[in-house]
Parts: C-alpha cells; sequence; structure tokens
C-alpha cells in the first residue's frame, strides 16, 4: 500500500486546526497561531506540488486511489484524482495560504478560531475534489456550510446574519434534493462508488429525474441565474478572507460536480438538458453583466462579475466539446485567482478607507501607484484580455461554443465586451479621475504582505496567460476520455 | 417450569425498588445513599440484561406473553442507560430546588421496570400494565417540583390527557381482542386478516393512543406544555426514555398483531410522519423557551423515526432504531448544556439566554455548535447519519415523497438551530455563568459531544448492533 497522500492532504489541515485549538487564545494579533496556520497550509501546498510532478498525465484512469471499507458493505472511503480534480486540489491549497496571510488587517477577534475555521474549511474542499464516492462527496460538500456560515456570521460585516442564514439555507435546500438522489442511485445500480457507475451506466429512464436532483444542488452552489442572488450578499458581508475562499474555490465545487457527475454519470440526460443550461447560462452572463454595470459596491460588483463568469463555465461544459470543456476548466481554475485577487484588492482599500462604495475612491493612481498597477493586472485578466489565464479559458470556451451552437456563442461573446465595460468602468472610477476625497490623499500603498500575496496571484495568472501548456497537459487526457465515453454512450442508447 | 433467568433483569429491579423504599422510610436522610443505590440497581440491571438476554434470538415465557428478542434486549440497554444518565446529571439540579428526596429516584426506577415490561410485552394485558405502571410513575414526576404553579400544571395536564390517550388505547384493544378472541399478539397476528369494518377501527385507536405516547403530531398538544413545566431532569427523562419504550411497543404492535393489515395502517403512519416532520419544524420556529424548543424538536425528531417504521421492511425498523439512539446522545447533550445555564441557583431557560455565550464560554459553546448542527442533521456529525439510514430505508421502498418532504422539512428544521447558533456566536454577551459544575455533568457532555462528533469515524458499529433485529 503506497503512502495515503490524498488522505492526508484532507487531514493535514484538520490536524493543524486541533493544535491551534489546543493553544490560547491570545487577544490582538496572534502571531503563534497565523504561524501555525501558514505553516500547516504552506506544507499542505508543497504536498500538493509533490502530487502533480508525479502525476501520470499521460492516463485518464484515477491515481492515488484510496479505498477503505467505512460502513460495512455499503459505502467505501474512495478517494483519488485525475487530470480535472488535481488541479482543484492545488487551486484550494494555494489559495487557503494566501488567504491566511491576507487576515492581518481585515479580521479583528477571535483570529484563533477565525484560522481553525479556514483550516477546516480548507480540508473540506479538498475532500470534495478527490471523494470518488458519491456519499463521501456529499459528506465533504454539504459539511463546508458549517464553517463558511461562522466565517460569515461571526466576522462579517453589518448584514452578515441575513446573508449567513441565506447562504447556509439557499445550499442546504439544493443538496438535499442530491442526498435523495444518491440514495436512489444506490438503490437503482447497488453502488455508490464513481469509478463503478462510470462503467455500469445509469438507466436511461432515470437519468433526467436524477440531472434535475444533481443540478439543483449544483445550480445553486455555481450560481446560476436565477438562484444566485445569495451569492452578492455572502461575499458583501463576508470578510476579506471569507469571499475569497468563497469565489475562488466554493463555487468551482459546482462547475467540478457537474463535470465529474451530471455528465459522467447522466450522459442521456446531460444532452437532454443542454438547452437548459444554455438558456441559464447566456441569461446569467448577459443580465448580471448588466447588474454589474449598475453596482456601487465594488464587492458585489464583484460579485456579480463572478455569476457572469461561473456563467461561461457552465455554458462551456455543456457544449460537451473538448475545448469547450478544457475551457471551463481553465476558466474556473483562473477565475478561481482572478475573483481571489480582486476581492483582495478591494479588501486592501476597504481596511484603510473603511468603505466598499466606487464613489469614495478615484484618483488612487497618483497616490498609491503599485496598488494602481496590480489592480490593472487583475481588471485586464478578470475581463479576458491576452496574455491574462482569463483569456485562454474564455477563448476555449466561446470555441466549443461556436462548434455546438452558434447564436448562443455570438450572445455569449456580447457578454464578453459587457464583462469588459464593467471592469473598465470599475477601474476607472476608482483608479482614474481627480483626487476628490480628502482622505484619500493619506492612504498607504501596499504593505510588504500585501504586495507578496497579490504578486502570488499575479504571477500564475501571467505566466499561465502566456503559457497554458502545463494545465492543458494536464486535463486533456481526462477530458479526452470523458468525451469519448459520453459520445459512446449516447451512441450505444 | 419457565426459564426465569430471561426476566432476572426485571425481577431484579422491582426487588430493588421494593428495598429502596423500606430503606427510604425507615432511614432518617437517606437521599444521597438511595441515589447512589438506585444508580447501582440500574447498572446491575443493565448487566443482568446484556448477560442473559443479549444473546437469545427469541423467547417466550409465561404462555407466550412475555417475550425476549434481540430487539428488547437491545431497547432495554438503551431505556437502562438513559435512565441512568438522567439519574446521574440530576442531582445538583434536584438540590437547588430542595427536592432532593427518595422519590425521585424509586419514581424513575419504576417507570424503567414499567417501561422494560412494555418492551418484552407480547400480549395486550401485560403491555397494558406496564405502560400504566410507567405513566403513573411519570405524573408524579411532571409534578415533582411540587411548590411551582407550573409543574403542578404540567403533571395535572400530562395526566388528564394521557388517561383519555390510555383510554382510546384500551378500547382500541378490546375491538382487537373482540375480533381475534385472544390477547396473544402472535395469536390476534394469525386471526386478523380480514378487512372488517370495524376491527379498522381498533387499530386507530391503539395508533392513536401509541401516538400520543411518542408525541407524534396531531397527538402532540400535551408535550410542549409538559416539557415546559416539568423540572428540566425530569423533562430530559420525558424527551428520551419512555419514547424509546413506546417505539418499541409502536414496532411490535405494527409488525406482530397487525402485519397482515398492512393496507389498513400504512397511510396512517406516513400521515403521523409527515404531519410531525413539518409540523414540528414550523412551530419551533416562533418559540422562545428552550424547553417548548426541545418539545417541538422532538416532534419532528419523532416524525423520522416514524418515516423508517412506515417502510414495511427490517431496514426501516433498524433506522428507527438507530435514530432513537443517536436522538438520545443529541438529546442527552443538549440538556446537559441547558442544566449547565446556572447563575446563583437559577436556570436559565429562555433562547435570550444564550446570547453571547460563546465569549464567556467558549467550550460549551461550542458543544451546542456541534449539536445543534447534528441535530439539524448536517454532516458529517451523527444527526446526519441517523437521517441518513432513515432515508436509505425510505427509498429503498421507492417512497420518494416522504423522502423528499422529510428532507424539506429539515431546511426548515435548520432555520431554528441556526437561530440559537446565531444568538450563541453572533449576539452581543451576557453575564457570566456559574462553571462550578458536576463532574458527572461535565463528563456527560463531553462523551456525548465527542460521539457525535467522531460517529462518522465508525459508524458500522451501531449498524452491526442493531442488524440483529429481525422482526419480519
Amino acid at each position: 500500500m503506497n503512502f495515503p497522500i490524498l488522505s492526508s492532504l484532507i487531514l493535514l489541515p484538520i490536524v493543524g486546526a486541533l493544535f491551534l485549538f489546543f493553544t490560547k487564545d491570545k487577544e490582538g494579533n496572534n502571531l503563534t497561531a497565523k504561524y501555525v496556520a501558514l505553516f500547516t497550509t504552506v506544507v499542505n501546498f508543497l504536498i500538493s506540488i509533490y502530487l502533480w510532478i508525479s502525476f501520470d498525465q499521460s492516463t485518464s484512469s484515477f491515481q492515488f486511489v484510496e479505498d477503505r471499507v467505512w460502513i460495512e458493505g455499503f459505502i467505501n472511503y474512495k478517494v483519488g484524482v485525475d487530470g480535472i480534480s488535481i488541479l482543484f486540489i492545488i487551486l484550494t491549497t494555494f489559495i487557503t495560504p494566501i488567504c491566511i496571510i491576507s487576515v492581518n488587517n481585515s479580521v479583528k477577534n477571535r483570529l484563533r478560531d477565525f484560522l481553525i475555521a479556514i483550516l477546516i474549511m480548507e480540508s473540506f474542499m479538498i475532500g470534495v475534489f478527490c471523494a470518488l464516492d458519491l456519499v463521501v462527496f456529499y459528506l465533504f460538500f454539504e459539511a463546508g456550510l458549517i464553517p463558511m456560515f461562522l466565517i460569515i456570521g461571526i466576522w462579517g460585516g453589518a448584514r452578515r446574519v441575513y446573508s449567513a442564514f441565506k447562504f447556509f439555507l439557499y445550499t442546504l435546500l439544493g443538496s438535499v434534493l442530491m442526498l435523495v438522489a444518491i440514495i436512489s442511485i444506490y438503490w437503482i445500480t447497488g453502488t455508490t462508488d464513481v469509478v463503478q457507475l462510470y462503467e455500469i451506466g445509469i438507466d436511461v429512464k432515470y437519468q433526467n429525474l436524477l440531472w434535475l436532483a444533481f443540478f439543483s444542488s449544483f445550480a445553486v452552489k455555481t450560481p446560476m441565474w436565477p438562484v444566485h442572488t445569495w451569492l452578492p450578499d455572502a461575499h458583501v458581508e463576508a470578510p476579506t478572507a471569507g469571499s475569497v475562499l468563497l469565489a475562488a474555490i466554493l463555487l468551482k465545487m459546482a462547475g467540478y460536480g457537474f463535470i465529474r457527475f451530471s455528465l459522467g454519470l447522466f450522459p442521456i440526460a446531460s444532452e437532454v438538458f443542454t438547452p437548459l443550461i444554455y438558456t441559464l447560462s447566456v441569461i446569467a452572463i448577459i443580465f448580471t453583466s448588466l447588474i454589474a454595470l449598475m453596482q456601487e459596491d465594488m464587492k458585489k460588483l464583484i460579485a456579480y462579475s463572478s455569476v457572469a463568469h461561473m456563467g461561461f463555465v457552465t455554458l462551456g461544459i455543456f457544449t460537451l466539446q473538448q475545448q469547450g470543456i478544457e475551457g471551463s476548466i481553465i476558466q474556473m481554475i483562473s477565475h478561481g485567482l482572478v475573483s481571489a485577487a480582486l476581492f483582495l484588492t478591494v479588501g486592501v482599500v476597504y481596511d484603510r478607507m473603511h468603505s466598499r462604495l466606487i464613489s469614495t475612491y478615484g484618483g488612487l493612481v497618483s497616490v498609491i501607484p503599485k496598488y494602481s498597477i496590480l489592480f490593472m493586472l487583475f481588471a485586464l485578466a478578470s475581463l479576458g484580455l491576452p496574455g491574462t489565464s482569463g483569456f485562454i479559458g474564455e477563448f476555449l470556451i466561446l470555441m466549443g461554443a461556436f462548434k455546438d451552437n452558434f447564436l448562443v456563442a455570438v450572445i455569449a461573446s456580447i457578454g464578453v465586451i459587457l464583462g469588459a465595460a464593467y471592469m473598465l468602468w470599475l477601474y476607472k472610477r476608482v483608479v482614474f479621475g481627480k483626487l476628490i476625497n480628502e482622505d484619500l490623499k493619506k492612504i498607504l500603498d501596499l504593505n510588504r504582505s500585501e504586495y507578496f500575496i497579490l504578486s502570488c496571484l499575479a504571477a500564475p495568472i501571467l505566466f499561465f496567460g502566456f503559457y497554458p501548456d502545463p494545465l492543458i497537459n494536464t486535463i486533456e487526457v481526462s477530458v479526452t476520455d470523458l468525451i469519448n465515453m459520453h459520445n459512446s454512450n449516447i451512441a450505444s442508447k | 417450569m419457565e426459564n426465569l433467568n430471561l426476566v432476572l433483569p426485571e425481577i431484579f429491579i422491582s426487588l430493588s425498588i421494593m428495598f429502596l423504599l423500606v430503606l427510604g422510610v425507615f432511614k432518617k436522610d437517606s437521599s444521597k445513599i438511595t441515589f447512589i443505590l438506585s444508580l447501582f440497581a440500574i447498572l446491575i440491571t443493565a448487566i443482568i440484561t446484556i448477560n442473559e438476554t443479549f444473546s437469545v434470538s427469541r423467547e417466550t415465557l409465561f404462555n407466550e406473553s412475555v417475550v425476549i428478542d434481540s430487539l428488547s434486549s437491545l431497547m432495554k440497554i438503551i431505556t437502562l442507560v438513559g435512565g441512568f444518565l438522567v439519574l446521574v446529571i440530576s442531582s445538583s439540579y434536584l438540590k437547588t430546588f430542595k427536592i432532593y428526596n427518595i422519590e425521585y429516584p424509586i419514581l424513575i426506577l419504576s417507570s424503567i421496570l414499567g417501561m422494560m415490561v412494555m418492551i418484552s410485552s407480547n400480549d395486550l394485558i401485560v403491555f397494558y400494565m406496564g405502560l400504566e405502571l410507567q405513566s403513573l410513575a411519570l405524573y408524579v414526576l411532571a409534578t415533582y417540583n411540587r411548590d411551582q404553579l407550573k409543574s403542578s400544571e404540567a403533571g395535572l395536564k400530562y395526566f388528564v390527557l394521557s388517561a383519555l390517550s390510555s383510554g382510546l388505547l384500551l378500547y382500541g384493544c378490546s375491538l382487537v381482542y373482540g375480533f381475534s378472541g385472544s390477547t396473544n399478539f402472535d395469536i390476534i397476528s394469525n386471526q386478523l386478516n380480514s378487512n372488517e369494518y370495524v376491527l379498522t377501527f381498533g387499530i386507530v385507536f391503539i395508533l392513536v393512543g401509541l401516538a400520543f405516547k411518542i408525541s407524534a403530531v396531531p397527538f402532540h398538544m400535551w408535550a410542549p406544555d409538559v416539557y415546559e413545566g416539568s423540572p428540566t431532569t425530569v423533562t430530559l427523562f420525558f424527551t428520551m426514555v419512555p419514547k424509546i419504550a413506546a417505539l418499541t411497543v409502536f414496532i411490535r404492535f405494527l409488525y406482530v398483531p397487525f402485519l397482515n393489515l398492512i393496507d389498513q395502517w400504512q397511510m396512517i403512519i406516513v400521515f403521523l410522519s409527515i404531519a410531525s416532520m413539518i409540523f414540528g419544524a414550523v412551530a419551533a420556529i416562533g418559540q422562545t423557551n428552550i424547553k417548548r424548543l426541545i418539545a417541538y424538536s422532538s416532534i419532528s425528531h419523532i416524525g423520522y423515526t416514524l418515516a423508517g417504521l412506515a417502510t414495511v421492511s427490517n431496514e426501516g425498523i433498524q433506522s428507527s432504531i438507530i435514530y432513537i439512539s443517536i436522538y438520545v446522545v443529541m438529546n442527552l447533550a443538549l440538556f446537559c448544556c441547558l442544566l449547565m445555564l446556572r447563575r446563583k441557583d437559577q436556570y436559565y431557560e429562555d433562547i435570550s439566554d444564550l446570547s453571547g455565550l460563546s465569549k464567556n464560554h467558549p467550550m460549551l459553546s461550542l458543544c451546542l455548535l456541534v449539536i445543534l448542527f447534528s441535530l439539524a442533521g448536517i454532516p458529517p456529525l451523527a444527526g446526519f447519519f441517523a437521517k441518513f439510514y432513515v432515508f436509505i430505508a425510505v427509498l429503498e421502498q421507492s417512497m420518494y415523497f416522504l423522502a423528499i418532504v422529510g428532507l424539506l422539512s429539515t431546511v426548515v428544521a435548520a432555520f431554528y438551530y441556526l437561530r440559537i447558533i446565531k444568538i450563541i456566536y453572533f449576539d452581543k454577551e451576557k453575564e457570566k455563568y456559574d462553571t462550578d459544575h458536576s463532574l458527572w455533568l461535565k463528563f456527560s457532555l463531553t462523551v456525548s459531544t465527542i460521539l457525535i462528533l467522531l460517529y462518522f469515524i465508525f459508524p458500522s458499529q451501531l449498524i452491526e448492533v442493531v442488524s440483529r433485529i429481525n422482526i419480519i
């Protein structure tokens, strides 16, 4: 038996959290706690990098698989990664330390408890991405609600209680139907093991209903129009680190779920419901982009832009084309980096001015130039400028979409223009213009830690923008096999 | 000659009751020794139960009027453990109210005896005897804090309504007897297979009486008032132990004498289950008193256990038993927290008293957090698995409506559990509570919380124990 590397990835943050739990909580800036949390997450990141290096890119079968009996004769604890999930795991382990460095200013009280919540969250998120059993997946998927509820509720802004409740109940409501579907799958096929289910296949007559049950959960989590309304609230009220986790990783769980479960388990139903997804995605892209244009709150604007970007992701996944799915995965990774960076840049000025309103700012470029340059890079990455990772994702998705459905692709392309409009307009209003607000003159530029984390995020955005090969090589075989499996399923029915 | 070893637990506990009664009467200031001795009595009874009956697959005694099988021994053990824990954490509460008397442990012992008889009954008369024994003890327990108006009111209310339901039950029994010609469950089971119109009435009356005992909607009206008025430790007893016994009887009635009449009772159980799940969840939202809230939450939890029973399968029965066992642990933990809300000899019971608890009492709040999320059924806590098993059984029978309604009502229920968490964690703090709790209380809280938290690591053990129960 090999070293259980995935389980240690899942367990390590919990061990760190336990360690923190038994240290004494100090008031104010609790450096010990921070270093412990940082150390844990960095080690986790290094392990995941090792995972990526030793990952075999030439096969689509699951690697590093661990399979243990968990509930006798019923459920196995089964985890493993393929080319698709490994990238999400690395994204998770990469974003979490950045969150932990960024808590410096945004979290004032109960820092230790906050770090514990983040660490537990990390382990659940990794669990979601490597679970190969539906019940195990559901467990991790749902368990993440608890720490996130507390993060928003305890450390959030003024309307935090409302947002925390909305977040929790919306997601729970979506997920319970998925639970019904999972148990039904068990009774239909006799297993909840994803790999076996891929081989057996699920009877066509059940597929539509099951697909809808999974969809109800993933649509809320993605979030897709019209069930996206929890996201702006949750984003706005959550502390910066919470928004980063939410935007960068939590939203990706649903996209990942669509690829792994909706496409993999219900190929026929996916074909049937493609028009539905297309419609909702296109509405999400256009509609939320327009809403984003009108926002006065920066965090809300970014939140709506997330909905629009996730609209591209769902569109790409259900093109069922090689390019579309690859584009969606890259778009998700890129959006994870970019939205995290954007929330952090908003967090930087929020910590100094305590205002998220766009009208507070203006003319920042003359007082804090370093900040303005990085902000520009992230804004451009968000609108998908060539040379940033955002471009690769959107381009591939649109390519896939043009192959499959011309009209949808054209409408989605309009969304790209709208995306450019709201991002550039935001940037113009915040950074350019005259410096009117007197308080802004005393604002400080990025300090060392902020500079460090923002550069950490900028590097991969640029690197993968110019050289996306490492990403594409990793996912290529898995995606090809997924599509082959899908096509053979369609052909045989 | 009958093998009396099988009823040794009952014999032992009756002898202990008599002995303790005599001791209490003739020895002055004997409340402490009575408490300790009754704890030992329960412990020894539990050991005897495990030793003598746990390996028995099915035996009947006394003209087949008493049955000892894996169901009865498991449920007896859960009852005894529940009674033991209630007794163990009661003393400091009772001392505060100056009602630390010998009657309390003796009444608990006698109600446990009544429940054990109920659990083992295989005959209408034996069943009714056990039921009345436990009820009479419970009436007195409800009024145990006799100087308080609310407690007396609770006892009276419980007595009147319970007597009414017992009457209905008895009437149902007489109808069933009239049709089958026997009081023995097995014989009834063979006799009853006709679709007689009046027989349905008998079944309905019996089910109504039983539904009253487990406070399933629409026969739940007594529960919130009685739970609120009774002394907190007695409420703890009410919410756990009698329900175990009543659930066992429910299982026995449905699956032994009424097994051939599934068409008649399945719809009733499904209705009771759905009504309890929804009503318990919705009605709890507006509550301000924690004990009333627990009453409504226990109603909705009973709904889930009934969902398991409605499936007519061994898996369903097993899942109900798993559910009630996990519920007992969660309930115990919740009441331990409630008993810790004490400041200068006064106990606090309002939800608003929990406000900002996490600032002054981080450990207690963390326990409450775990317990409440578990009650709401969020993975990976034990409460999720309880619901999970029930829904597996329900969906095996393709009862999609029941499953979906049940799961949607968990979302509603999640709302009021979240509200308490919000009050604990997000609101302004109040004065500190005392922290000098008895060791047993702390111990029970710690152990039960850890059980809830880490149940997911070894879920198989409980299933293994329960899977020996095969009724159908």
